[in-house]
């Protein structure tokens, strides 16, 4: 049977690496609505299950939002259907070119993956006061079959959809 | 401390771990009493479910003690008597809001990993693999328990701790798929699968009002159990035509709602068995959805499918024609448990719900990967092990 996980372990080793080749940077998203479509840096939005004046009290973003600094822009609107806030996130300096970005993605040190993990843990922050952690120390232990997941593992906030 | 671990497909070994340590304010360190098997934890061993590493402790349903609390929690203390609900969910987010706590924003490490195999990512568990936040299991003799007072439900002293044990996965995963499904009074139900969650399914039918509730497998140790400890029907798919039996016992109409309580390694006396298992081998499909295709075959027409069964990825051969023709509601979930727990716990106390006879071996944690292969090959009528890591 293990070569049957080995091969699943491709594929999703396979789904992640089509991500850090820039499939979840491409779209657009309804925060833009009515602007024309071009390629540059896309909003990252999260919706936090508080009210505006919880998410950024005396106009104060939780620190990880906050660390981002002048490096992002932020806007915060009502959810609609009273699901809260959301809250979009974008780089200010829009030109970047595909496979460098890539290449610092893969290598964790994609701006646009700083953002997934603040937004991430800034929502936590607001909706419950703490950012959950893994547990520690972990019981697993390094084989080389297990070396794509753990890279997976290691990137689990910054990466995926948002 | 002692845990049960997965070393590889189908290797299991009890060996020495770090102990959990508090990691959250609002974290509970918890003295495992009692922990059980679960059929979905065959996926992980068969290396059906390709997010596991070496050293992974196994194990979602449990019972035990508070031994520790983070500062933050407050609605239990050390000492307590537990049972903790297999899905970890923060109990803020708007899903947990909505009751629906497996679909938790905040439980889960690992949000890339399912976001981008299933688009969105649900909440954590225990024991289930990296994929669903790669949190140690409870086949071990102390487990960390994140969002104690969301998860954590005191045992009433009327309840043992045999039968609070069930009331942490498969009692509520079994009520869900009841109640989600829209089993109501004078409802003819058919449950694929006489496991413990397949049982749970068909007893909630049974409380929630429904006319007759018939119940399927293939092993007669279960199905008898499901006769004397649920007082429902039951059909064998070996010996019996499921199809024509399920149309005579329900006027011509087919069951209301059909509840699909097997999973991804279904079985089959028929050739589909063989068509998926290639499929499945070959890595053409990863699961076996045999089941769920004769549930939304045998459903009648404008009725209700629910999928109780963990599914991992992509099936073949799906009847999505039997499904828009007929005009059937297909609904899936894991188990929104903290929705449920506190009723059932009240109903085991009454009497109402009962589980004990699901527990068929009991043995210490030193054993427990006898009592997988027990389990796996439902040997001497396995229908759980229980493992006890600590008296």
């Amino acid at each position: 049977m293990r070569w049957l996980i080995g091969g699943a372990v491709a594929l999703a080793g396979g789904m992640v690496a089509r991500r850090l080749l820039g499939g979840a940077g491409r779209s657009n998203d309804q925060w833009q609505r009515g602007q024309a479509r071009r390629r540059g840096p896309r909003w990252h939005v999260a919706t936090v299950n508080r009210p505006a004046g919880d998410v950024a009290p005396g106009g104060q973003f939780p620190e990880p939002l906050a660390g981002l600094g002048d490096a992002v822009e932020i806007q915060v609107r009502p959810a609609a259907g009273g699901r809260g806030t959301e809250i979009a996130v974008r780089l200010r300096d829009g030109a970047r070119l595909p496979l460098a970005a890539a290449a610092r993605r893969a290598a964790g040190r994609d701006p646009e993956q700083a953002i997934r993990a603040a937004l991430r843990e800034s929502k936590q922050l607001i909706e419950t006061s703490e950012v959950l952690h893994p547990d520690y120390p972990p019981t697993t232990e390094s084989t080389p079959l297990n070396k794509p997941l753990q890279m997976a593992t290691r990137q689990g906030r910054r990466e995926g959809r948002l | 401390m002692k845990a049960l671990v997965w070393e590889g497909a189908n290797e299991l070994a009890v060996r020495q771990v770090p102990d959990p340590k508090i990691r959250n304010e609002q974290d509970a360190i918890v003295r495992v009493r009692r922990t059980v098997t679960c059929g979905s934890d065959l996926h992980l061993l068969g290396g059906y479910i390709p997010f596991m590493e070496r050293g992974d402790v196994l194990g979602h349903e449990f019972l035990g003690e508070i031994v520790e609390v983070g500062p933050q929690v407050r609605n239990h203390k050390v000492g307590d008597r537990v049972v903790v609900c297999s899905f970890i969910s923060c109990g803020k987010c708007w899903y947990c809001q909505q009751q629906q706590f497996s679909l938790c924003d905040n439980g889960n490490t690992n949000p890339a990993i399912t976001e981008n195999v299933w688009g969105s990512a649900p909440g954590g568990c225990y024991g289930y693999s990296h994929a669903l936040g790669g949190f140690a299991g409870s086949h071990a003799e102390y487990i960390r328990v994140p969002y104690a007072d969301q998860g954590a439900f005191t045992v009433p002293d009327a309840v043992s701790d045999e039968r609070a044990l069930f009331a942490s996965d498969s009692a509520p995963t079994g009520w869900m798929g009841a109640d989600l499904a829209g089993v109501k009074p004078g409802d003819v139900v058919a449950v694929w699968g006489a496991g413990a969650v397949g049982q749970m399914a068909a007893r909630a039918s049974v409380l929630l009002g429904a006319d007759r509730v018939i119940v399927i497998d293939r092993l007669d140790n279960r199905l008898q159990m499901a006769q004397t400890h649920l007082g429902v029907e039951t059909l064998n798919y070996e010996q019996q035509d499921i199809g024509a039996e399920l149309l005579e016992r329900s006027g011509g109409r087919g069951p209301d709602v059909c509840i699909e309580a097997v999973g991804m390694e279904a079985h089959s006396n028929g050739p589909q068995l063989w068509y998926d298992q290639v499929k499945q081998q070959l890595r053409i499909e990863s699961d076996r959805p045999i089941a769920a295709r004769e549930a939304i075959y045998n459903c009648r027409k404008g009725g209700s499918v629910f999928v109780l069964g963990v599914f991992a990825g992509l099936v073949d051969k799906f009847p999505l024609g039997a499904l828009m023709n007929k005009g059937l509601t297909l609904r899936g979930a894991q188990q929104h448990g903290q929705r449920y727990i506190p009723m059932l716990l009240e109903r085991m106390a009454r009497g109402e719900l009962v589980t004990e006879h699901l527990a068929t071996h009991t043995m210490p944690l030193d054993e427990a990967p006898r009592g997988y292969e027990m389990f796996k090959q439902k040997l001497d009528g396995c229908v759980r092990a229980v493992f006890q890591p600590t008296s």
